[in-house]
């Protein structure tokens, strides 16, 4: 029976946050009626396929009169057309804000500009995220940045009071503010095997370092440009490398201070001035702004790449920077101790994660080749077990839709991973997949 | 000039952009009340204006405050050119006219626009200070309190009830007029707008005039509507029961009633046993000789433009089958008070002297103060179909006014033919198809206790006792009230299964809602009957004249589906019954809602029979044998669905109290021919006399189809169209109020009767299924006041609105309750005969005794307190667990007020203690972009939100937090999808008040829900 009209108004405004995924998520009105038959409501509630189709009808026309409002959600909270419990408002904004990590990912660090709204659809073909989401959460990105842009203040308090989100949204909100001003480079083919949520931490690690907000707090875009005093000032960390006696001095610091506590203690000693010369290079370029874009390259290329090849292991990584680091402090000609630290703090969290994520994604690879290699034979990269745990059995949604796209894959592989959130990270497993697999380094 | 009304703007925001060039709007207020305006300053540049004027003071008559409301139009300024309109805020000051409501109106409301909708927001204060006028020649009815809530409002005691007050006041409408052709449908909209508000608070002050001739204070049960007869004029009119009430103290409980006074004890006594004492033995009886009750409906028809053509076609051949239902002309009044003692006689001439002197004795009430109910006779209803012609004269509505009143008589000599002087649940409704008009009207006959109507009898309660009700106040209603020699329509009368002293008929059909105090046996639902019938489209009185002959076929076949299905589920009575008529150009709709219950006063009900014309046809009786089957096995499942396990009852028990009843029961009987048949084939359904469907065409196949077809409710939910559902008692605070719209466009293609009929009932059916699937997250739950209008806006259109309540109840009490009744059925026959007599001992004493000795130490108190206490003591657990999951709940501290809306007259789980005043909007939207709004259904989604925030913004600054007795009355809508345009017009009213969790030493505000409760445990625990 289809309907001239049909409509179901409540004076409580009655929401279905499965709905409301598959509308944010850009389902089509028939597209969410069939994912929902599919997840077995229908079973559960004696009801029929008209039924269905009328409630996420209108379940669409309520989130569509809601979406204005969402676009600034503190209206949401004095408006008077829906009335909606608080804590029902908290979950619209919530997931209304919420972006496939998949989808971010190819977007953080370019300009929110029309020119790259114009390449969402390939972005969408890439991620496997509808066009209409993916409008949504470029859209919601613009929106955030825009109106924190001319903000004083912290930009992670400026977005969670202007926007009400929780505070882990809130941070990653800043850290896309923050990738995106300063058009940080992520999309090379090296920092490919970097999650969103990788270069979160380190965009986190930025703000509270490196930007004007990290030592005045009431300047307009404190948090979103780097100090450029202390760009400036970076420069002079270059005697580190220049002044030989200086360089000698810290070599030998850092080599005996690592003694006995490692295995590669010689390939650290041959590689100490390479290294170095690496990492303070970066800091002296900085003031140029093309070199900011590229900071992560060049972290990977200039240090993580020589510690790959000599089978640095993470332990070896972090222990060698945090000496790396001290060591300096020994040196008492040097007299930029603040600048370095400031400098430091920052480049080894950066380095570690990037460095630890890369090990992971070796394994990652590692996998995804068994996975080929049942067919094949034997796996060409490993021998030993990885850390990964077995696909997670899910029957959510997700795989209802994942599956189409990757015909090959049986079971979605979902592994034990800092990041709690399972649909992303299966995301980008998708991702890597299409491409066959993370370059080997 | 007794009044001065005060206004302040104070603010604005979420204004919309006016000015494209600066994203920005240069906003200030024009206030207008009558002929007056103010202006405030221009806010530059702003979206959230910060106007802050100062107070713009109106000086009027209280005549003037009544009628009109204050206009607040929030303009854009431009230097250039006209002013741009953003929008309005009408507001309705009545509440401040009178003492005990709001005393200040502020808060942010709604900028609505007819063409836009809201836009933004405007925070406004309104004040009045009246004067007292001592004119008694004057013109207003300041202070007269107004309720739309159909019962005695909960923080109110009734000193009296002076009866039904009406009004009508008539205009052209302005859609119609011809100047309609030059301006912009804005202007249209806006001046139609204004008239109905213009309109209907003249009406309310002319009732509030009338309330204080009669010496009342309040309206109760008002109920208005609006009857747009389009070229021929604009109606509105409204009905209601003026009362003069009284406030309670907010620390005494709701609903006190000096009349339920403790002293009962005689009675209970005369109950146990009746031969004790002479006296008390002719008290009892007169009470119930009096007490009666009854099934059926009385229904006539007149056809067009002259009462003389007033059609009596259909008679006693159509009784036959569905006892329930005569069409007669004027019945001869009933027999009355032959029998009765001296005692009765004497209360009979008080009771009639004081409702002979009204017109017509009717009320609008559907819910009474204990005692007020004496007995219920059944349904009367009329309907008249009427040509329209313009109105000529508006200050002279008579033609309209000769209408209804031709109406109401008819209404009142069916109430006589059913020897009851007084209609309660009455209502008024028309349905209008370009010139045709069926004005209808409905209620329920029944005798009322006098005490109510006569002045200053309230007070002396004690001494006036002799009077009071002491017969079983689960059970009195039910008893017939007509003469049984001279029944006016063929049932079946047995004794009450309660009482065992008075006649009851087999089935009771009324439009009230069930009284507290009734024993029910099982849960309740709702029944429906559905029927779309096709017309020839004509013109004129060759229309008028069809349609009234259709009319009476239409009612008969709603009354035999409404028996059909009532049988099916077991039950033996409807409430709230409302049979809406509904005429288009080429067919008639019928919709009848009602709640079926298992009243164990009454006779449990029998199967339903199947029986062919041709006995010879074997595959007939083959089929024949498997539909009854199919019925057999539906009724047995409804059962189990609705918990009902009455008492078996022996011919022995049933005969015993009086001797003649079998002579006289089979004296009816012999009116149904199928008794001995019934017996034997029917034995599941015990020794009732079985309904008899004959299957002799394939109409009766298709009805007995249509029967089965109806889905049962899913589990974990309930759904009745009365304030609450009979069987439920333990509600929580969880309330969820609705409104769903359905038009559904039928195909040209030819189509039937049958046709229709389908896509009509499967169009009910899936709405009714669609809120369950909706609100499934609220199970366990109950759909109360379901609420079905239909319509016919256009030729091969079926709309259908609904508005109800969903609400939560705590399911633990429930299950204990079925965990409870197993055993009591698995008992023996003995044991069940043994059962009944203590029963018929333990129920009055139950409910009476137990307050008198409870009592005695706090002798203000009610019995409503120990009521609440015998509860506790039989179930003392659900009550506190259900009190503690209200207490989880918090009413939430937003910026903006929950404001919750229920069409009940109570808010589970909270008592209110002050009623601000009435509610009652009138909006109309228009687009002429249809399409960009998502087409009609987007646009009416978003109007009904739009409404539902009007009510909610002006509840709040009432400073109320909660709308009772909410209603759609009106909700009519025009498209026209080629030209990207349409247009709705709503109506919606209801109570504003203010209610406060109910703390652990209050009362619950449902005294309903105790009554009844309370009857059910005495029940359980024998």
């Amino acid at each position: 029976m289809t309907m001239e009209l049909d409509v179901f108004v409540g004076n409580t405004t009655i929401m279905d946050e499965e709905v409301y995924q598959l509308w944010l998520d850009g389902y089509t009105v028939n597209d969410a009626v069939r994912v929902r038959m599919d997840g077995g409501v229908m079973e559960e509630c004696e009801a029929s396929a008209d039924v269905l189709l009328s409630d996420t009808m209108d379940q669409y026309r309520t989130f569509q009169m809601c979406e204005r409002l969402l676009h600034s959600p503190s209206k949401l909270g004095n408006q008077l057309l829906f009335q909606i419990p608080p804590h029902r408002q908290a979950m619209l904004i919530e997931r209304y804000y919420t972006f496939d990590d998949g989808f971010v990912r190819e977007v953080l660090g370019k300009k929110l500009s029309k020119g790259t709204k114009k390449d969402l659809d390939d972005i969408g073909a890439k991620t496997g995220v509808t066009l209409k989401s993916c409008r949504r959460q470029f859209d919601n990105f613009k929106r955030v940045f825009k109106v924190v842009e001319e903000l004083k203040g912290p930009l992670v308090e400026n977005i969670h009071h202007h926007f009400l989100l929780s505070d882990k949204l809130a941070r990653d909100y800043a850290a896309i503010v923050f990738f995106a001003n300063n058009r940080f480079e992520t999309g090379k083919r090296k920092l490919q095997y970097l999650t969103f949520q990788d270069f979160a931490f380190c965009a986190g690690q930025l703000i509270s370092n490196w930007t004007v907000g990290a030592v005045d707090n009431m300047v307009e875009d404190m948090d979103v440009d780097l100090d450029k005093e202390f760009l400036q000032d970076l420069k002079e960390l270059k005697v580190l490398i220049n002044d030989k006696d200086l360089l000698d001095q810290h070599k030998s610091l850092v080599c005996t201070a690592l003694r006995g506590k490692t295995n590669n203690l010689n390939e650290m000693e041959t590689n100490f001035k390479n290294l170095s010369r690496g990492l303070v290079n970066i800091a002296a370029k900085l003031t140029n702004a093309k070199d900011v874009r590229d900071l992560f390259i060049d972290l990977v290329e200039k240090f993580i790449e020589p510690c790959r090849s000599d089978r640095w292991t993470s332990a070896d990584v972090r222990l060698y920077l945090t000496h790396y680091n001290n060591s300096v402090h020994l040196l008492d000609t040097f007299k930029h101790q603040v600048v370095w630290n400031r400098y430091m703090d920052v480049v080894k969290s950066s380095i570690n994660i990037l460095h630890v994520r890369l090990d992971e994604s070796e394994g990652l690879s590692c996998f995804m080749e068994k996975k080929k290699s049942q067919r094949w034979g034997s796996c060409s990269s490993c021998r030993s077990p990885h850390s990964l745990a077995p696909g997670q059995t899910g029957g959510g949604l997700r795989d209802l839709f994942w599956a189409p796209t990757q015909p090959g894959r049986q079971q979605p592989v979902g592994r034990t991973h800092r990041s709690g959130r399972r649909r992303s990270i299966r995301k980008k497993d998708s991702l890597i997949a299409a491409r066959g697999g993370l370059p080997h380094l | 000039m007794p009044g001065k009304l005060k206004a302040k703007i104070v603010a604005g925001r979420h204004l919309p952009v006016m000015d494209r060039a600066s994203d920005l709007t240069d906003a200030f207020v024009e206030v207008k009340f009558g002929n007056t305006t103010f202006k405030t300053d221009v806010c530059h540049k702003s979206l959230n204006p910060q106007w802050n004027s100062e107070w713009f003071k109106f000086e009027v008559d209280d005549e003037d405050l009544q009628d009109e409301p204050l206009q607040v139009t929030v303009l854009d300024h431009d230097t250039y050119s006209a002013n741009d309109a953003i929008g309005k805020v009408y507001i309705d000051i009545d509440p401040l006219l009178c003492s005990e409501a709001a005393s200040v109106i502020s808060g942010w409301f709604p900028i609505y626009d007819t063409i836009h909708g809201i836009r933004g927001e405007i925070n406004v204060l309104v004040k009045v200070e009246l004067f007292n006028d001592l004119n008694r020649f004057r013109q207003s009815s300041c202070g007269v309190k107004f309720f739309c809530t159909a019962s005695i409002p909960r923080c109110y005691r009734a000193v009296l009830v002076h009866g039904f007050v009406e009004e009508l006041v008539v205009n052209e409408d302005p859609e119609y007029q011809w100047i309609d052709r030059i301006r912009t449908p804005r202007a249209s909209n806006e001046a139609r707008q204004r008239l109905i508000s213009l309109m209907s608070g003249e009406l309310q002050r002319k009732i509030g005039l009338k309330v204080l001739e009669m010496g009342g204070n309040a309206v109760v049960g008002y109920l208005q509507c609006f009857d747009l007869e389009g070229e021929s004029g604009l109606v509105v009119r409204a009905i209601g029961t003026a009362c003069t009430l009284d406030k309670l103290s907010s620390g005494s409980a709701p609903n006190t009633n000096t009349h339920m006074h403790p002293s009962t004890a005689p009675a209970s006594n005369a109950c146990n046993s009746p031969s004790k004492d002479g006296k008390d033995v002719s008290v009892h009886e007169f009470l119930h000789t009096r007490s009666p009750l009854a099934h059926g409906c009385r229904s006539t028809h007149n056809s067009p433009v002259h009462s003389a053509c007033s059609s009596q076609r259909l008679s006693q051949n159509f009784s036959v089958s569905v006892p329930t239902l005569i069409f007669t002309g004027m019945g001869s009044g009933g027999s009355v008070g032959k029998e009765a003692g001296p005692l009765k006689t004497l209360l009979r001439q008080q009771t009639q002297t004081a409702l002979e002197q009204r017109e017509f004795p009717f009320f609008t009430l559907t819910s009474f103060p204990l005692g007020f109910l004496v007995h219920v006779g059944g349904v009367v209803s009329a309907r008249s179909v009427k040509l329209l012609d313009r109105i000529h004269n508006p200050d002279e509505p008579e033609t309209r006014d000769a209408w209804w009143e031709e109406i109401r008589q008819e209404i009142k000599s069916h109430a006589k033919a059913l020897g009851c002087h007084a209609v309660v649940g009455y209502s008024e409704s028309t349905s209008i198809c370009e010139e045709v008009c069926i004005l209808s009207a409905s209620g329920t006959a029944a005798i009322l206790n006098p005490r109510y109507m006569r002045e200053g009898c309230l007070d002396i309660g004690i001494t006036d006792h002799r009077f009071e009700e002491p017969s079983p106040p689960s059970c009195g209603f039910c008893h017939i009230p007509y003469d049984e020699l001279n029944m006016p329509f063929p049932a079946q009368l047995t004794y009450c299964y309660l009482c065992r002293r008075q006649k009851v008929p087999d089935v009771l059909f009324t439009t009230i809602n069930l009284p507290a105090e009734a024993a029910v046996t099982g849960k309740g639902c709702l029944i429906q009957a559905r029927l779309c019938r096709l017309k020839k489209k004509a013109q004129g009185e060759v229309n008028a004249t069809a349609i009234s002959n259709l009319l009476p076929f239409m009612e008969y076949e709603l009354h035999t589906q409404l028996m059909n299905k009532l049988k099916l589920r077991s039950m033996n009575a409807l409430f709230g019954l409302h049979i809406q008529i509904s005429v288009g150009e080429n067919m008639l709709l019928g919709l009848a809602s009602a709640t079926g219950v298992y009243l164990t006063a009454l006779p449990p009900p029998g199967g339903i029979q199947i029986a062919g014309k041709t006995p010879g046809d074997l595959s007939a009786e083959h089929h024949i044998l498997t539909i009854q089957k199919r019925i057999n096995d539906t009724i047995a499942k409804n059962k189990e669905l609705y918990e009902i396990n009455p008492p078996e009852l022996t011919e022995e028990v049933l005969g015993s109290p009086v001797p003649d009843s079998r002579q006289r029961s089979r004296l009816f009987r012999s009116h149904s021919e199928s008794s001995d048949e019934v017996s034997e084939l029917d034995l599941s359904h015990g020794k009732k006399d079985a309904f008899v469907l004959e299957i002799d065409d394939t109409d009766a196949v298709e009805d007995i189809h249509s029967l089965l077809t109806d889905a049962p409710t899913p589990t974990g939910f309930y759904s009745c169209n009365t304030e609450i559902m009979p069987g439920i008692y333990n509600w929580t605070s969880g309330v969820q109020m609705f409104t769903s719209v359905r038009v559904f466009r039928l195909s040209n293609a030819n189509l039937t009767n049958q046709g229709l009929n389908k896509i009509f009932t499967d169009l009910c059916e899936n709405l009714l299924k669609s809120f369950y699937f909706k609100l499934r997250s609220m199970i366990p739950c109950c759909l109360c006041q379901l609420n079905f209008t239909v319509a016919v806006p256009e030729e091969e259109l079926i709309q259908v609105t609904v508005t109800a309540v969903a609400m939560t109840f705590d399911k633990d009490q429930n299950q204990e309750k079925t965990a409870d009744k197993p055993p009591a059925k698995g008992g023996n026959e003995t044991e069940e005969q043994l059962q009944f007599p203590l029963e018929l001992c333990a129920d009055p004493s139950s409910a009476n005794c137990q307050p008198a000795s409870k009592v005695s130490g706090v002798p203000e108190c009610s019995n409503f307190s120990s009521r609440v206490s015998s509860l506790e003591r039989s179930s003392p657990l659900p009550e506190g667990r259900s009190r503690s999951l209200r207490s989880n709940r918090s009413f939430g501290g937003i910026s903006v007020t929950v404001v919750k809306m229920t069409p009940l007259s109570f808010l589970p789980g909270t008592r209110i203690i002050k009623y601000l005043g009435i509610i009652n909007m009138f909006f109309i939207r228009e687009t002429t972009s249809l399409r960009e709004e998502g087409g009609v259904s987007g646009f009416l989604h978003t109007f009904i939100a739009e409404v539902f925030s009007m009510v909610r913004a002006h509840v709040a600054a009432l400073g109320g937090n909660a709308v009772v007795s909410y209603s759609m009355k009106e909700c009519m809508l025009m498209e026209n999808p080629n030209k990207n345009q349409a247009q709705c017009l709503i109506n919606v009213s209801g109570d504003a008040v203010i209610c406060v969790r109910e703390t652990d030493q209050e009362p619950t505000p449902s005294t309903a829900s105790i009554g009844q409760t309370c009857t059910s445990a005495t029940d359980e625990a024998t």
